[in-house]
């Protein structure tokens, strides 16, 4: 998967990757992928993985994203039990099947979606979660079918659906299969618009392809975190395609907030205090303080 | 090389001219070779089937891109009446990728919309190739708001390698337009059938794709990822196509095995292109056919239907 990976990420990321992963071991202490600050995994976690010294948002797991999303109670997994299959026993330079067991084994998961129903500051919610390390966080049918579950949930409760996407796209090792994805994740989707339920969309580094042109761009809040790479094409492709130096900045979510692509950008850490209010307003809920003031009095 | 034929046509192709040379003698002059040109022509007929008996899948795939192939608009001509071509998406552009407008079917009116490739080198590059930007899906969708206003039901037809993958199509949202459609078409209030009559390139194609019935002619593909792509990702290496196309199973007839596609239609011996008007016969027929089946749904059950339809798309344990 990693060469397909480097498609969508531009070589000066890449690189300073590599080096981070060579020169820091294992253990108590990080390199930061961009400004190469060595920092204490304690307090990086602490931080929610973004790097206190230049403010770089670091790739985190599904899992470790709803944890920091959710209140800690209440919690329940949706659609765990759907598992892949490889109904096209696809094999290219390796077997799908292999591929698959790979994931699971580095990741922990059966595939690249992570659902939960649960409450944010005791607001009920559904919060679905993309993990990039399971083949590229690609969508196939596992993704989309715990997508829809969970959107249905949403929609049978009336409570409000949050993604964070992190995605390249289309899982091509499940082909159509994998393509009919973004036409079902987009068709419940709009059952929810068409009753009223919130949908917010976040997209953390990186949304491209298929997740992109389907479930990403869909929220009633289309929100990214700082400087995500998010996009259509790839960066490689287009420079293929076109042969011309692409912009500076370009696909990175300031470049998308300023083409009107995005209603905004928020800090890791603003997430839950921000997303919250936002739904909150939606639901005609009063805010958080009140909430407290009243329960105090 | 005769650039109408592909690499595996052209012993059909040397054949061909062979005939034809034979006619221009026959021609000039007295003596009577009518009987040999017969019987050539019978041979071409029958090496062609045998030809076209046995097709990989990579061949399918080249033959969906044939450059005499009929696009959008040259089955627009022979099937529909009344066609009025309709521009623009009201917000930037008019996208000469996508070609939409309303015809009449026999007598009733509908709504079409579909890809259009370019024939000669200067159409190609103002239909782009067949790739739409963002001002084409949003175009489309324009039109298909307007077929449930007024009642109209829809036929799309797909043919793209996909969607431009330019920096102008990224600043415009090339990804939230297509989104977009998915999510609109999967609700509206009138029949949708689509058609791939060519390639059908990933999001690109589907964006004017969510359908009640899906029917593709013989020698048509659709794919997630165009088999080129797939194999340099894949396989590090773009010469891998022909095993990328086989792997992911992209031809009609691998697709309807595996339940995507609702009606096959049969292409003439060697291909659309070697008879428009009877591939044109035969799909007209069946989008009759469709249509009719479809009118017999009442709105809800049409509605409903599409949503099972989308929510069992999937293969999982």
């Amino acid at each position: 998967m990693s060469n397909w990976l480097e498609k969508i990420v531009p070589s000066l990321v890449r690189v300073q990757r590599k080096t981070s992963t060579s020169s820091v071991p294992e253990g108590l202490w990080k390199k930061c992928p961009k400004c190469e600050a060595v920092l204490y995994r304690p307090e990086l976690e602490k931080n929610l993985d973004v790097c206190p010294k230049c403010d770089h948002h670091m790739r985190i797991s599904a899992r470790r994203r709803l944890d920091v999303f959710l209140d800690a109670e209440n919690r329940a997994e949706i659609g765990a039990n759907v598992e892949p299959s490889d109904r096209l026993k696809f094999k290219d330079s390796k077997r799908y099947k292999d591929r698959l067991v790979a994931a699971q084994k580095e990741t922990g998961e059966k595939d690249a979606l992570i659902a939960m129903s649960g409450t944010l500051d005791g607001m009920p919610v559904v919060a679905v979660a993309f993990e990039f390390n399971f083949m590229g966080g690609s969508m196939g049918s596992v993704v989309g079918e715990r997508f829809v579950r969970a959107a249905q949930h949403a929609l049978k409760e009336r409570i409000p659906l949050i993604c964070f996407a992190a995605s390249g796209g289309a899982r091509m090792q499940e082909a159509l299969f994998s393509l009919m994805q973004m036409a079902k994740t987009s068709a419940a989707l709009e059952k929810l618009k068409q009753n009223g339920v919130p949908y917010i969309s976040v997209m953390t580094d990186p949304v491209f392809g298929g997740v992109s042109a389907s479930l990403a761009m869909l929220g009633d809040l289309n929100v990214a975190e700082p400087n995500a790479l998010i996009g259509f094409a790839g960066p490689r492709v287009i420079e293929q395609t076109v042969r011309e130096k692409l912009p500076e900045g370009f696909q990175r979510s300031e470049f998308l907030l300023s083409h009107g692509a995005l209603d905004m950008i928020l800090h890791r850490k603003q997430m839950r205090e921000r997303l919250g209010s936002i739904l909150r307003k939606l639901s005609h809920l009063p805010e958080i303080k009140e909430v407290q003031e009243e329960a105090e009095e | 090389m005769n650039p109408n034929y592909l690499d595996f046509e052209q012993p059909i192709a040397d054949l061909q001219a062979k005939i034809d040379e034979l006619r221009l003698v026959s021609s000039s002059n007295d003596f009577n070779i009518t009987e040999e040109i017969a019987k050539l022509e019978e041979k071409s007929a029958s090496l062609t089937e045998q030809v076209f008996s046995n097709l990989s899948d990579w061949q399918i795939t080249q033959l969906s891109r044939h450059p005499l192939r009929p696009y959008t608009l040259d089955y627009i001509k022979n099937i529909f009446t009344d066609f009025d071509e309709l521009h623009g998406d009201r917000h930037f552009a008019d996208d000469a990728a996508i070609v939409g407008g309303i015809a009449r079917l026999d007598d009733e009116p509908v709504m079409i919309i579909g890809q259009q490739k370019g024939r000669d080198v200067r159409e190609k590059v103002r239909r782009n190739f067949g790739m739409p930007r963002p001002e084409g899906y949003r175009k489309a969708l324009r039109l298909m708001e307007m077929a449930e206003r007024f009642n109209l039901p829809i036929l799309t037809f797909i043919d793209t390698p996909g969607a431009w993958p330019g920096i102008d199509a990224e600043e415009r949202g090339q990804s939230e337009a297509i989104a977009f459609n998915l999510a609109v078409m999967s609700r509206l209030k009138t029949p949708i059938i689509s058609t791939v009559i060519g390639e059908g390139g990933s999001g690109g194609a589907l964006a004017i794709g969510v359908c009640d019935r899906l029917l593709m002619l013989e020698y048509s593909v659709y794919s997630v990822i165009s088999p080129e792509g797939c194999a340099s990702i894949l396989w590090k290496s773009s010469e891998k196509a022909s095993e990328a196309a086989k792997a992911m199973g992209m031809t009609a007839g691998r697709l309807q095995e595996l339940g995507f596609v609702d009606r096959l239609i049969d292409e003439p011996l060697g291909g659309s292109h070697r008879n428009p008007r009877l591939m044109a016969a035969n799909l007209k027929l069946a989008l009759q056919e469709t249509l009719d089946e479809l009118r017999g749904l009442t709105q809800e059950e049409l509605l409903e239907q599409r949503y099972e339809r989308l929510m069992n798309f999937g293969s999982f344990e």
